[in-house]
Parts: structure tokens; sequence; C-alpha cells
């Protein structure tokens, strides 16, 4: 089991911990509606130090890393983070993962559970002048996220951060530290996500902590952390996105930069599935009582045409609500199905997402 | 840990209060508290016939759901119907306000196989040293 630097910090606020992606880990520390509300009305603290980062250098980092990924490395400027995904030769997904292009080097940020597989499939394409370092272990990452966080994060930073702009990033220092301000995260809230070295993790914590108190900051668990991704349809690695799934009938189309100069790995796979697809991702909407949990199937007249890769309850609609995989031609919004919980049949609608949007 | 002496618990986390011949019927406060946020019930109607150890209605918390386990044979005499709207009194008062059906025992015999609050006391440490 491995352990963030902070555990002992999480346990002394209460954290029920419990094992996740080979992380011993807070997954809440009063209640998950609780915590996720307060992320959406007010400010929290995510350690999501388990998360795995890779340093790319090289003359030829952009170049490779382009090949590698399905978004267009070669838009991103300095101080810029771009949301993207790295495919298997057949198309399945590798991981989805952020690129952060600073001077020197690019920084990439990938899924937990998935640190090892992806450094073995990165270093063994590796090609040209190209060097990849894992520095995942000596990382830590607190995410925070809320109206309040730019408040929050201006009076710890010595740079000014309110001026970063979404996907974007800033480097300075807390109490001396250096430190990445990153405007990104995970709940589709206003936030930022702080990189530090992990040797400095309480330096971190309690210059947070120090600030947010005023701002009633509490702390936020892994329960919470995917309800809110789920209300906002971020997809998870492992439940919406895998080895099986292709980018285009996982509505991650958007990062899959067809056009872009030399392709990328999969490419062949994804334009024959892009063209021809045979399902897609779409969000329900429960209408009865019951929570449709992934691998729930979906039916339509007694018939399988799908499932459920994830589900739950959203404390902002108060109804339980999910994303699965239909089957086309069922793919239709406002279409009645049934969803098999537990042996029970409860019925939902197929719904637009995302099912929450913060107000700008 | 909250575990009221007047009550008899099951292996399943159920509690029973009874009173003559009926007996109130919930989860107890550490059920609760691993359960989470309870945000829906399925339940029985009034009449229905439950048998001690079978399942009589299920609880979804945001992390998971669980069935719940009648104590004690009997029929359905009452069911908490606030808990349609209001699933979180469990969370907030298990032994109380959230109390879940009441059950018209068969026989009085059946209360011998349950736990009392020391026994069951023993019983959630053990359960909860396998845990984390």
């Amino acid at each position: 089991m491995n352990h963030v630097a902070l555990e002992d910090q999480h346990i002394a606020l209460g954290g029920k911990m419990v094992p996740f992606a080979g992380f011993n880990m807070p997954v809440q520390y009063s209640s998950i509606i609780e915590e996720h509300l307060h992320v959406r009305n007010t400010v929290g603290i995510f350690d999501v130090s388990h998360m795995g980062e890779f340093i790319v250098t090289g003359s030829d980092a952009e170049k490779w890393l382009n090949r590698m990924t399905l978004n267009d490395v070669s838009t991103l400027t300095v101080g810029q983070v771009q949301y993207s995904a790295m495919l298997y030769d057949s198309g399945g997904v590798v991981d989805d993962l952020l690129v952060y292009r600073f001077n020197d080097h690019y920084l990439v940020v990938v899924n937990a559970s998935n640190i090892d597989k992806d450094f073995e499939w990165l270093s063994s394409h590796l090609g040209g002048d190209v060097a990849i370092r894992n520095i995942s272990e000596n990382t830590t990452l607190l995410a925070i996220q809320g109206p309040r966080a730019a408040e929050l994060v201006r009076n710890i930073a010595d740079v000014p951060t309110d001026g970063v702009e979404y996907y974007h990033f800033i480097e300075g220092h807390v109490k001396g530290i250096p430190v990445i301000f990153s405007r990104t995260g995970y709940t589709g809230e206003d936030g930022f996500e702080i990189y530090i070295d992990r040797a400095h993790s309480l330096t971190l914590w309690n210059a947070v902590w120090e600030a947010g108190k005023p701002l009633d900051l509490k702390p936020i668990g892994l329960g919470a952390r995917d309800s809110l991704r789920l209300e906002v349809c971020y997809c998870l690695y492992g439940n919406d996105i895998d080895q099986t799934t292709t980018p285009h009938e996982a509505g991650i189309g958007w990062i899959t930069k067809m056009k872009k100069a030399g392709g990328f790995t999969g490419y062949d796979v994804v334009l024959k599935a892009k063209e021809n697809p045979t399902r897609k991702l779409m969000g329900f909407i429960l209408t009865e009582k019951g929570i449709a949990r992934q691998h729930a199937d979906v039916l339509l007249d007694g018939q399988k045409i799908g499932e459920v890769t994830s589900g739950g309850f959203s404390p902002i609609l108060n109804k339980a609500i999910g994303l699965a995989f239909i089957n086309k031609p069922f793919d239709v919004l406002g279409t009645e199905i049934a969803l098999d919980v537990r042996g029970r049949q409860v019925k939902a609608l197929i719904s637009q997402t995302p099912f929450y949007q913060r107000s700008k | 840990m909250n575990i009221p002496s007047a009550l008899r618990y099951s292996n399943s986390h159920e509690w029973i209060r009874v009173e003559g011949n009926e007996g109130s019927v919930g989860i107890t406060d550490y059920a609760q508290g691993e359960l989470g946020d309870i945000v829906f019930l399925d339940l029985p109607d009034v009449g229905a016939k439950v048998t001690a150890g079978e399942p009589f209605g299920s609880v979804e918390a945001v992390k998971a759901a669980s069935d719940l386990f009648a104590p004690v044979s009997g029929t359905v005499s009452a069911v908490n119907s606030s808990l349609g709207q209001q699933p979180e009194q469990i969370n907030q008062d298990a032994f109380g306000k959230g109390w879940i059906i009441k059950i018209n025992l068969s026989s009085t015999d059946e209360l011998g196989n349950l736990l009392d609050a020391t026994s069951y006391g023993k019983l959630i440490e053990q359960s909860h040293g396998d845990h984390h």
C-alpha cells in the first residue's frame, strides 16, 4: 500500500481511509453529500497526490508527445494545460491525461491506477531525442476547488494567480517553496490544483488551512470527488473509458485531432470507429427510486441496449444520475429506458449532459 | 459507539425494540456510519410477511446499496413513511426517528437468537478490525 505524505493529517481530520488505486486514501470526512455541496457552494481541499506525474524532456518532446496523444500538442503555449488521452494501436484508451507545456519541458499528469502501465507504455515507445522521468512518488498534489478557491489561492501565492485562465498555470511559491498553480480541476467549479515537492507537503497544507479557515475551507474525500465529476460528466478511466472504448463513442472526440500533422497512435481504428459508430456514451436520470451503478444493464422493452459505466446520486438534482453506453440506434435523448438495479427494473430517461453547469 | 442496552441486535446490524407483541426495527448507528449518506429506501407494505434472517427491503446510500434483514418473523404493522422524503433521518438518529418498520411478532422466542448490546458491541469491534 502506498501512502500520501499527508495521511496523518487526513486521519486527524476524521478521514475514513480506504484503499484506492494502491493508495490509502480518504473517501469521506463527514458526509459525501455535505462535502459535495460544500465544494459547489464554498471551497474544499482534496489531496490527490495519488495521481501520477511524468517529466518529458528533449528536443523532440513536442513531436513525440503529439504522436503519443490525441490532442494537438503543437498548439500549446508555455503556461498552458491540455486535456488529452493516449491510445493503444487497437484504438482503446491507455489513459486520459493532462499535458503541461513549460519553457524547456512538458509535464504529463496521469491517473493513479495507471501510473506504472502508462510509464511502461510511454518508455517503450520513445523515439528521437526524448527522455521521460516518473516523479509521481516525489510529488504532492492538492486541489482547491469551489467558488472561494481563487480567493484562497491568491492569499497564499507570491504570484498573481487571479489572472491565470482556465487550463493555464503559473509557477510561484508558497512560504518560499516552489509550486505550480494550475487552474484545473475535476469538479466543474473554479479552482486550482497545486503541485509541490513531497518533502514540503506539510508547509503547503498548513498554509492552505491558515488561509482557508476564514473562508470555511473543508476537506473533501474521493467519494465527493466522484459525485462532483459525475454531475459535470467528466470521464473516469476504468468506468467510462478504458482499453475497450474508442474516443468518439466516449464523448472525447473534441480532444481527438484527426487532422493534426503526423496523426497519432491508434489513428486508423479511431477513424473507422468514428465513421461507423456502434454505441454512444449518454447521460441518464432515474425517474424512480434507486441508484444504478457501474455494469447495470440498460433495457428497452426488455431488450438489453447498453450498460451503465458510472452511476450515482446527484446532490444538486437530488436524483440518481449516470452515464451509460447505449447501442445505436437507441441513443436518442428523452428515451425512457429501464435499468437493472440489483434485479429490480427502475425507470430512467436518456438525458442531456452535463447534469450541472456552474453559473459563471 | 452508541449501542442502547435495551435493544436486541442482529449480526446484519439491525436493531429491534420490543413492546408487547410489536417490535420497531431499524439499522444500527454503526451500520449507518458504514453506509454513509442514505438517499433511498425500498420498503415493504403494511401487512407484508417477513421472515427472520430474510431480506425485507433495501437501503441505497451514496456509496453502496445494502439489503435489510428481518431480525424476527412476523407481519409488518407499520412503515416509517417519513423516510420517503427524509431518508437522512437514519443517518441522524438511527435508533430513534430513523426507525424503519414495525413488526407484529409471530413468536417472541426468536428474540433469543439475537444479540444483546454487549455481544453486538464485540461484533462490531471485530468487524471494524477487518476494515482499515
